[in-house]
């Protein structure tokens, strides 16, 4: 039962991050490879600050911000510089390797002090793993609630808009360039702020921890589109917190079926392919069966 | 009378082939207000090049473009939308798939203007959408219908309202009923000129159809290689017949 609430808790926490990616990934159409980047970059920043005797919820607020900077790099990149959306994550992700060594000051550190985000507000007096449940609940209650109320206004339907049609968006007068600039922005933020608080349930920062994170991300959005499709946004939303909880429970499945854990980033791949390829597999079988009942 | 807009020696060249050449050649045009010019040409006789360089997606090389007087040229696509607004040829090209009918026709009513961080009024403005779409069996009732479930005609329907619910000083339509069935297609033309005349618009129109060149609008205007080689008023335009534009072929 321990293993499956931790397993909660975690797809709980990670829905955060893939909260961070639906804005780049599914509402602007662009493939951000930054995350791999910006995820650590939240992890060093918030261990460090912490270590430094700030407050875990500053170490967040900074990891937030630092996000938000390595995201204004590779949208600059992007709508500036003219470098394809791929190469310009990709770039920013590999000299966010660099930055992050810098600021940890070496590979990985453990976080000693008292003062996480996980112990304090009273959540240290729940059961054991409860409190990533209810910090995870609180911050996407208050993320989706943003992010629903921005997206209702009219820069909001900009961004939708720029992401949907880029033509039509900037025919309209729509700076597409100052919507791509927001959209990459918040969406690392987000992502850098989940890589805080990962660092703080785990009790350490590592530069490495962002190595599939963007798979990890993609999978509880494309699981929870799988499961859930046709909905509105905001109800999408909520199907990515689902799709985030069932990835990790699929996980803990295959894992406690005995595969070594030293597969764990092959079995997610295998996972995220499996659900990609899933809308053409059904199709497939149901043509298939149609076409069965029709020869009868 | 003044005109609305005047493009003088346009020219727009390209580097092809190891040569420069010119799409636009020297393009001087006068468009007064409630002008309805049709834009005949074959592929690559610049009419889309035209139009881009009045809306500013495309720069020209040398020569001016006035609107109101006011020179435009270095003026970019956002600042000139809000005079100047375009249906394209494919009718993906000018709505939002993901948002609803109604969103996409409150997205173009701020065509030009800022996009502020406060919410956006869409019940306010059902009713006037409602009434916008009332007369259009293929709209009507579909205000909340994803964009992305409209066939073709309902969606180039639905960018040409987002082209004219905020009257735009001038209407450029880049062969718009080109992609569509002679039935849709028909029918998109009757509201075109309909809503031109009713709202006494000023209207740049691209087309390959003959039979439409001569049916609609004042003046006839026709592109070769980047120069203007006709250009007729509606007297003379009225005396035409289908053959004698063959030659322009």
């Amino acid at each position: 039962m321990n293993l499956i609430i931790s397993t909660i808790s975690q797809g709980f926490i990670w829905a955060i991050m893939a909260i961070g990616l639906f804005i780049t990934f599914r509402i602007l159409d662009f493939p951000d490879m930054t995350v791999e980047g910006s995820f650590p970059l939240g992890a060093v920043t918030a261990v460090m600050l912490i270590q430094h005797g700030y407050s875990a919820e500053i170490a967040l607020l900074i990891a937030f911000i630092f996000g938000n900077l390595a995201g204004f790099a590779t949208a600059f990149m992007y709508t500036k510089l003219h470098i394809p959306s791929l190469l310009a994550g990709i770039l920013t992700m590999t000299a966010l390797y660099s930055v992050n060594l810098r600021i940890l000051g070496k590979a990985n550190m453990s976080l000693t002090k008292p003062n996480n985000i996980f112990n304090q507000y009273g959540l240290n007096k729940l059961p054991v793993n409860f409190n990533g449940i209810i910090l995870g609940i609180i911050i996407i209650a208050i993320i989706t609630f943003l992010l629903i109320i921005f997206l209702n206004t009219e820069k909001g339907q900009a961004v939708i808009a720029t992401g949907d049609n880029e033509i039509m968006a900037a025919s309209l007068g729509i700076n597409t360039t100052v919507m791509k600039f927001i959209g990459i922005m918040v969406s690392n933020g987000i992502v850098a702020l989940t890589g805080g608080l990962i660092a703080q349930q785990n009790g350490f920062a590592d530069v490495n921890m962002g190595i599939g994170s963007i798979v990890i991300g993609l999978s509880a959005i494309i699981i929870g589109e799988v499961l859930y499709p046709d909905v509105p946004l905001s109800i999408r939303i909520i199907t990515i917190v689902i799709g985030s909880i069932v990835y990790r429970l699929i996980l803990m499945i295959v894992l406690q079926l005995g595969f070594n854990t030293n597969d764990l980033k092959l079995i997610s791949a295998i996972i995220l392919a499996l659900c990609l390829a899933l809308p053409t597999i059904r199709e497939q079988f149901f043509r298939a069966f149609r076409n069965g009942v029709k020869s009868k | 009378m003044k005109p609305l807009l005047e493009i003088d020696d346009a020219v727009k060249t390209i580097y092809n082939d190891n040569q420069n050449l010119n799409i636009l050649d020297g393009i001087n045009l006068k468009i007064y207000p409630k002008d309805f010019i049709v834009v005949l040409g074959t592929n690559g006789a610049g009419k889309s090049t035209l139009l881009d360089a009045i809306t500013g997606a495309n720069k020209l090389s040398s020569g001016d473009i006035k609107l109101n007087d006011d020179d435009i040229t270095q003026k970019n696509l956002a600042k000139r939308s809000r005079y100047i607004s375009r249906v394209y040829q494919d009718p993906k090209l000018g709505t939002s798939p993901r948002m609803t009918v109604a969103e996409n026709l409150l997205l173009a009513q701020r065509r030009g203007l800022p996009r502020r961080l406060r919410l956006r009024k869409l019940n306010e403005n059902i009713e006037k959408f409602k009434e916008l779409t009332k007369d259009l069996p293929t709209l009507d009732n579909r205000l909340n219908t994803f964009t992305e479930k409209l066939s073709g005609g309902q969606r180039q329907t639905l960018s040409f309202l987002m082209a004219i619910i905020q009257k735009p000083e001038l209407l450029l339509l880049d062969e718009h009923t080109a992609a569509l069935d002679p039935q849709t297609s028909q029918e998109l033309m009757e509201l075109t000129s309909k809503v031109i005349l009713e709202k006494g618009l000023t209207c740049l129109m691209v087309t390959h159809n003959l039979t439409e060149a001569i049916k609609y609008g004042n003046r006839l205007i026709v592109l070769k290689k980047g120069k203007i080689i006709l250009d007729l008023d509606k007297d003379q335009k009225a005396a035409l017949k289908e053959q004698d534009l063959l030659e322009y072929f």
